[in-house]
């Protein structure tokens, strides 16, 4: 078999088009997928057991056949794209594989079945996973503390800035305003206002880092903290970071960290060791586990010391074994809060004994499953296997970025981490937008980068392949952009009303958000 | 489109076109070409208050929802209710589609806002 020369266009792929109607739509009355034995006990009235929460109507579901929910459901699975079927260049985003050795470890029996109910004594297998996980993300962060509670990155910012008012506070004074860059995550300042902050921006530098003159000049007594992405979102690592964080410490302001590009470091360098205070990781980003179709996320909170008694509750400590456990767990060299030393008999269990908490962020201790996932993908690559992909994940951007800078304007010529940014200055000149050849990529079997983020960058492409593409796949990914350029030049309407493989092409998002219909009705 | 030369108009590309102690304020041309189609305006009530540089109300458009800053200080007179259920109009005509009419409580920040020129120039540089 001979290889296939790397300007193939090896990668058009046909989408299913058949049509497929609302399950709803399907319905045809007295269809069912069951069938249920004659009734052998006595009948009941529920109207006289239930009261007014008796509903005499059954709700309106569609009645359908066993086949066709499961044909309905497969072919609505042919329309999706995902990581599985090819690349997710979704620019901030990290869609990297999910490796299936994750899902084997989070489908063992005892601990898929666990009940969080479970007493301390049997769960503590569940909670050893806890501990580890904590600590390798600690290591790997170069933080003291964590919380795996918040539920994705947004909820872990908020938790983080949580913490930030609550150290304020107990210093007297909850300060009043939160900086943030003009190339910042919008969650930044969504989370800073929630959190009774207000916001002030502050300009990118030519480089694409922070102004560190006018930050000199602005953090002031009032200033909570600098909300910061590191790399920031055009993929450019902050070199003046340690300033940074010296010019916030001496007003007395704190660091926080948004972890969104955390797989521009691990393994590399450590947010604790270049003057951090508190950040957030993404798991589903950065660790492996799923991200997008409802993941579900996972966004721990990593601090310095400082911090630490703000954790949200309950948090993970070693207590005394009660005398009626046997056996008990002693794990040697696992120091916690509580560690009780060698030679006594102790166990992991939750602490609720922290009266400087900001509370509790989420229901029982997070997302378990996804902790289970992560630390398989920790466990399994180990730290030379962690630099390795971080290394691979910023040649893959940068190898992007050489392949395509000739046809595409790069805004930001200071080196790339893990993703690059283009702008659509020279294909907008005729009339084509990064959005229009977004959708043609989709024609080429992408998935698009990410469409006109950041906003410091007129028109922006956002690519991000993450340490999971092969070269061959990212030549395709290159030719196929390539191609696309070349279009513009040659053919600029077929851009513009791409795609033209799917099912739908462009939908109508005016008059979806201005006329949004929300509910399916029957028609009359 | 046109920028008229009765128009003062701010960095954040908004207008406003004074009569009297009452300015009205909307967005630009270049305001609503760069947001793309517009399909909610948030504005404030009647009798409420405006600074100068700082947000009076949002307006969201299928790409990005952007805040709107009042080029004066003020009380707020008058809103366009129209734009509730039509913020296509700011689209169709931004120069005309007013969003606010504001009691003007320092008529001099009027006087340091940008004429139509200095607007066009400073347009020009940002495409």
């Amino acid at each position: 078999m001979t290889a296939t020369p790397r300007t193939t266009l090896g990668k058009v792929r046909a989408h299913q088009t058949q049509n497929e109607g609302l399950i709803f739509e399907k319905s045809s009355p007295g269809k069912r997928a069951y069938k249920l034995p004659p009734l052998d006990v006595p009948d009941v009235d529920p109207a006289a057991l239930l009261g007014g929460a008796y509903r005499p109507e059954p709700g309106q579901l569609p009645e359908v056949s066993e086949i066709e929910v499961i044909r309905h459901f497969t072919r609505l699975s042919t329309w999706n794209y995902a990581i599985d079927l090819g690349m997710y260049p979704l620019g901030s985003c990290t869609m990297k594989y999910n490796p299936r050795v994750n899902e084997f470890v989070s489908r063992i029996e005892g601990l898929a079945e666990a009940h969080p109910y479970r007493p301390e004594s049997l769960a503590q297998g569940s909670l050893e996973i806890v501990e580890l996980l904590q600590r390798c993300l600690i290591e790997i962060t170069g933080m003291d503390a964590i919380t795996l509670q918040p539920a994705a990155g947004a909820h872990g910012e908020f938790t983080g800035i949580l913490l930030v008012r609550a150290y304020h506070q107990s210093r007297g004074n909850p300060r009043k305003k939160v900086l943030i860059p003009d190339s910042a995550h919008g969650t930044n300042p969504a989370t800073a206002a929630i959190c009774g902050y207000e916001v002030q921006n502050i300009k990118s530098n030519p480089e694409g880092g922070i102004d560190v003159a006018e930050l000199e000049r602005i953090v002031d007594e009032d200033t909570a903290a600098l909300m910061l992405t590191n790399p920031s979102t055009i993929g450019v690592f902050e070199s003046e970071i340690h300033r940074i964080a010296d010019i916030l410490h001496a007003k007395g302001a704190l660091l926080y960290m948004d972890g969104a590009n955390m797989n521009a470091l691990v393994g590399k360098t450590r947010p604790g060791d270049f003057g951090v205070d508190v950040m957030h990781l993404n798991l589903h980003k950065t660790f492996s586990t799923p991200h997008g179709g409802g993941g579900p996320g996972s966004g721990p909170v990593a601090c310095k010391a400082i911090l630490e008694p703000f954790l949200p509750t309950p948090v993970l400590v070693r207590k005394p074994a009660p005398a009626t456990t046997t056996p008990t767990t002693t794990t040697p060299g696992a120091p916690g809060p509580s560690h009780l030393g060698t030679g006594e008999t102790t166990q992991l269990g939750w602490s609720f004994d922290r009266p400087q908490t900001v509370g509790r962020v989420r229901a029982f201790y997070g997302n378990y499953g996804m902790f289970i996932r992560a630390l398989a993908y920790i466990l399994a690559n180990g730290p030379d296997g962690l630099r390795q992909t971080t290394e691979d994940a910023v040649l893959n951007a940068n190898y992007i970025r050489a392949g395509l800078q000739d046809l595409y304007e790069l805004p930001y010529k200071t080196a790339s981490m893990h993703e690059v940014v283009f702008s659509d200055k020279r294909q907008a000149a005729r009339g084509i937008k990064t959005g229009d050849i977004a959708k043609r990529l989709i024609d080429y079997g992408f998935h698009p980068y990410t469409v006109s983020f950041p906003m410091i960058v007129s028109g922006a492409l956002m690519i991000e392949p993450t340490e999971s593409e092969s070269l061959e796949e990212l030549d395709l990914f290159i030719a196929a952009m390539r191609s696309i350029a070349a279009e513009v030049e040659s053919n600029p309407d077929l851009v513009k009303s791409a795609p033209h493989s799917t099912r739908v092409s462009r939908l109508d998002e005016v008059t979806a958000a201005r006329k949004p219909i929300l509910r399916w009705k029957p028609t009359a | 489109m046109a920028y008229p030369d009765t128009y003062r108009y701010t960095k954040e590309h908004e207008w406003i076109d004074l009569s009297g102690s009452i300015g009205t304020v909307g967005i630009t041309d270049y305001a609503q070409s760069t947001l793309g189609d517009i399909v909610f305006v948030d504005l404030p009530k009647v009798g409420d208050p405006v600074t100068a540089n700082e947000t009076f109300g949002s307006v969201e458009s299928v790409k990005a929802v952007s805040d709107l800053f009042s080029p004066v200080s003020g009380t707020v007179t008058e809103v366009n209710e129209a734009l509730t259920n039509a913020p296509d109009l700011v689209n169709e005509d931004a120069h005309t589609a007013w969003m606010i009419k504001v009691s003007l409580s320092d008529p001099a920040q009027y006087e340091s806002l940008w004429t139509a020129a200095q607007y066009q120039a400073f347009i020009a540089e940002e495409v």
